[in-house]
């Protein structure tokens, strides 16, 4: 990569934001896997099938805002974090937990 | 309270806060960035929280246990939002030179998941003894 050339910044802050979207990934994914272990038991209904499908979906919205900016990060001096990034990822959040929630009622 | 609502306007008006000051230093932006991360992952984990609840303490009533899992839910709601509200005045803060937002949130969030935790001892403790 030709950012690599540039001057690297001695205090590592893009690999240091990189890795906690990695462990915010990861947390969601634990997440993800929670919420489904709660839909899903023996038998598969129509209920089952759409928490699956939900759960999927936010893990998978989660995983793209995720890639795009560990991609964004790749520069010597990334831009700022977008609002809509920030958003994405808090919206991903609270739509776990009011699905969840909508379970768990 | 009507401090909220206008933070809840910058959030949707990003052009609002690039028009605002002069861009810090990247690296702020990055550590602001990293600190709305943590606080995503505290949601995240109060979620989990929630559903782990749910999931493990069958033994409880039926009110008890979706209370619990229910408020963990909530906060977990509450810290999502708070993440990307304080992402954003720390965001406007920076550009205009002001100190960083101070608030009471931290406190407030820790002593609720103390009173959670103590419940759910107490919950548990009862519960073996009763057997």
């Amino acid at each position: 990569m030709n950012a690599a050339a540039e001057a690297r910044d001695p205090g590592l802050q893009p690999e240091r934001t990189r890795l906690a979207w990695r462990r915010t990934t990861l947390s969601c994914t634990v997440v993800a896997v929670l919420a489904v272990k709660l839909t899903v038991s023996d038998e598969i209904t129509a209920k089952e099938l759409t928490g699956l499908a939900l759960s999927s979906l936010v893990w998978v919205a989660f995983l793209a805002v995720a890639h795009r900016r560990i991609r964004a990060l790749g520069a010597a001096r990334p831009l700022p974090l977008s609002h809509r990034g920030a958003l994405l990822a808090a919206v991903c959040t609270i739509a776990l937990a009011v699905f969840g929630a909508a379970v768990i009622w | 309270m009507s401090d909220f609502v206008q933070s809840l306007r910058l959030w949707f008006a990003p052009q609002r806060i690039r028009d605002e000051g002069e861009t810090p230093d990247y690296r702020f932006s990055l550590a602001n960035e990293r600190t709305f991360l943590a606080w995503i992952r505290t949601a995240l984990a109060l979620v989990g929280g929630g559903f782990a609840v749910d999931q493990f303490l069958p033994d409880l009533r039926w009110g008890v246990r979706v209370g619990l899992a229910l408020a963990l839910l909530a906060g977990g709601v509450l810290c999502a939002l708070r993440a990307v509200n304080h992402w954003v005045r720390c965001e406007r803060a920076m550009r205009r030179g002001e100190d960083l937002p101070v608030s009471r949130f931290p406190a407030v969030l820790s002593l609720s998941v103390a009173v959670v935790a103590l419940a759910m001892v107490v919950l548990v403790v009862f519960g073996w003894a009763g057997r």
